[in-house]
């Protein structure tokens, strides 16, 4: 007759376990760490070797160059040229310009829906309306890709009157609806993990229901619904498919949202696959591959960051 | 069970392999249909050979056949003089044989009024010289460029012969197959688009002229094989040394008149005219 219900009988088995699990979780982040070395080592020979800096250095990718004598200065993405250009502007800004259509369209929905959800609807309105939407992240990006690039062009097109059928209007939709869940999501438990005790005072006040989750509950949320809305960024440079198959990948500097263009990771998909391994062309490719990574890492980051101190904030003392 | 049925065909196909001559085919994404229609039926009559079809552009199978990891290299192309001299520095005795011809087509949609271009009409227009219709005789419309992506035998082959070397405007748009760009020129009435000659069910062909006093000729079979039709090419296969034993058997009735007749299905040219 032992006191204790578990015996401690067999320690080192316990330390094995322990240990053994302690491996797992440290692999993860060592595959981490060892993909961001491979990418960055390739990319290395743009800092070190003068003969691809010849091609390409950090002052070509990032600068106007005159490629021509009569001709002005421009950035140009041109790797298979006789003369090859690597300016990474055109790809930054197609990017950057996918991105926030993405945003523009999928925030104010994905937000709306959440507070719906999370204020408004009925237990059994939320029951349907929460899984649907969530539904929405399990839709491979191939096939929002491929839907982008047989209706909703024509769609657009039609509608708009747009020179370009494949443009960054059309991806940046099509982008939108693969973050909707993303921002919905992180949102929506931010609404809810907003402390019923902080919604019965408002009550207790007299506030109706629109007055409780618009003075009380969004202003308390609002850190996690940034947090929402950055990780969908973060998702949104980092998505390939989508934009590869419906942003017509021209690679022009313009102002214009209805224009084509070409996004960084839609330049990797497309053209690693047959470049000359070792070449300038490779290692610039790595190098937006390092770009890239560092990039979402930053944004995810800062979302992540957001998203816990929201979590001490409700767990801990509310001034 | 999908799996053990994927696994037992494995092993059927690895011992088939062991048993006869494997035949590796790689290289070209252009050619990829031919030679896969080509081994398929090979392989039917000849069931104790086994030939391997893979693509990855003309660049990965010529590197593929200098590192010996292939036996036939099938390209698009001529090798540049980088890749002869790897050649020759890694002992490689290259044997080069034209298999068929292959035409490059431009797409107009059906709608579109213009009928022939002439080949510096089409260097203006792709290298942004002419961007409207209307300086070709058709309405007042930007003419919107549809292209492949840089990494395709079909890009480069366009941008050597046609362009001249020079690159193509920025705002044509690449896209990652035939098929692609055959659907963007038939949903696009200002569109034009370039891609082999098998796909004209949903769009027009432009007859090409050489220069503005020559007749306009349209991508026909006939056409290429009598190499009237001015954008067209070989294909080619590459072998280290003259083929032998199973290979010099495919190659033969590659280029028999059984052979021709898929390269016709294919969409290709055969060599010899009709």
């Amino acid at each position: 007759m032992t006191p204790y219900q578990f015996k401690p009988k067999s320690r080192w088995r316990e330390f094995l376990g322990e240990k053994f699990i302690a491996v797992t979780a440290f692999a993860a982040l060592i595959a981490i760490l060892l993909i961001f070395v491979f990418i960055f080592k390739e990319a290395t020979p743009i800092f070190t070797s003068s003969e691809v800096q010849k091609e390409a250095s950090l002052n070509k990718m990032t600068f106007k160059q005159q490629f021509q004598p009569n001709k002005p200065a421009k950035w140009s993405w041109q790797p298979n040229s006789d003369l090859p250009k690597y300016s990474l502007w055109p790809l930054f800004l197609g990017t950057i310009k996918a991105a926030i259509i993405a945003m523009l369209f999928a925030a104010p929905l994905a937000i709306g829906a959440a507070i719906y959800s999370a204020e408004f609807a009925s237990k059994r309105m939320r029951e349907i309306i929460k899984p649907v939407i969530e539904l929405l992240a399990g839709i491979p990006s191939v096939v929002l890709g491929f839907f982008a690039l047989i209706v909703l062009a024509t769609l657009l097109q039609d509608l708009f009157g747009l020179t370009y059928r494949l443009n960054i209007l059309n991806a940046g939709i099509a982008l939108g609806l693969a973050i909707i869940p993303i921002i919905f999501t992180v949102a929506e438990d931010a609404m809810n993990s907003v402390p019923t005790s902080l919604r019965d005072a408002a009550r207790a006040l007299g506030a109706n229901p629109w007055q409780v989750s618009f003075t009380m509950v969004l202003p308390a949320a609002l850190p996690g619904i940034a947090a929402g809305v950055v990780l969908g960024f973060g998702r949104a440079i980092g998505e390939t498919m989508i934009v590869l198959m419906a942003s017509g990948n021209a690679a022009i500097v313009s102002a214009s949202f209805v224009d084509s263009a070409r996004t960084l990771s839609a330049t990797i998909a497309a053209e690693l696959a047959e470049v000359v391994f070792g070449s300038a062309h490779y290692n610039v490719l790595f190098f937006i591959g390092t770009v890239l990574f560092l990039f979402t890492f930053v944004i995810n980051l800062g979302g992540e960051l957001v998203l816990q101190r929201l979590k001490i904030r409700f767990q801990g003392k509310l001034s | 069970m999908r799996r053990l049925l994927a696994q037992a065909f494995l092993i059927l196909a690895l011992s088939q392999a062991a048993l006869a001559g494997q035949i590796t085919v790689r290289g070209s994404d252009t050619m990829v249909r031919l030679c896969q229609r080509l081994a398929e039926e090979y392989m039917k009559i000849h069931k104790q050979t086994v030939i391997q079809v893979s693509g990855g552009g003309s660049s990965s199978g010529i590197a593929a056949l200098i590192n010996g990891s292939t036996k036939v290299c099938a390209s698009s192309r001529l090798l540049t003089d980088a890749e002869t001299r790897m050649a020759a520095t890694k002992g490689v005795n290259l044997h080069q044989l034209v298999v068929a011809l292959d035409g490059i087509a431009i797409y107009l949609h059906k709608s579109n009024k213009i009928v022939d271009l002439t080949l510096g009409q089409l260097r203006d227009i792709y290298t942004d010289r002419i961007t409207n219709w209307r300086d070709l005789g058709g309405p007042d419309q930007p003419i919107i460029l549809y292209g492949r992506e840089n990494n395709s035998g079909t890009y480069t082959y366009f941008q050597k012969q046609i362009l001249g070397g020079e690159d193509f405007a920025e705002r044509c748009e690449p896209l990652p197959g035939t098929a692609s760009v055959v659907h963007a020129v038939t949903h696009d009435v200002n569109g034009i688009g370039y891609g082999g000659i098998a796909w004209a069910t949903t769009i027009k062909y432009a007859g090409i002229k050489v220069n503005d006093s020559a007749q306009a000729v349209l991508p026909s079979t006939v056409n290429v094989s009598d190499r009237l039709y001015p954008i067209s090419r070989e294909l080619y296969f590459f072998l280290n040394g003259e083929p032998t034993g199973e290979t010099k058997e495919f190659i033969d009735w590659v280029l028999s008149s059984a052979g021709e007749k898929i390269v016709v299905e294919s969409g290709s040219v055969p060599v010899r005219a009709k």
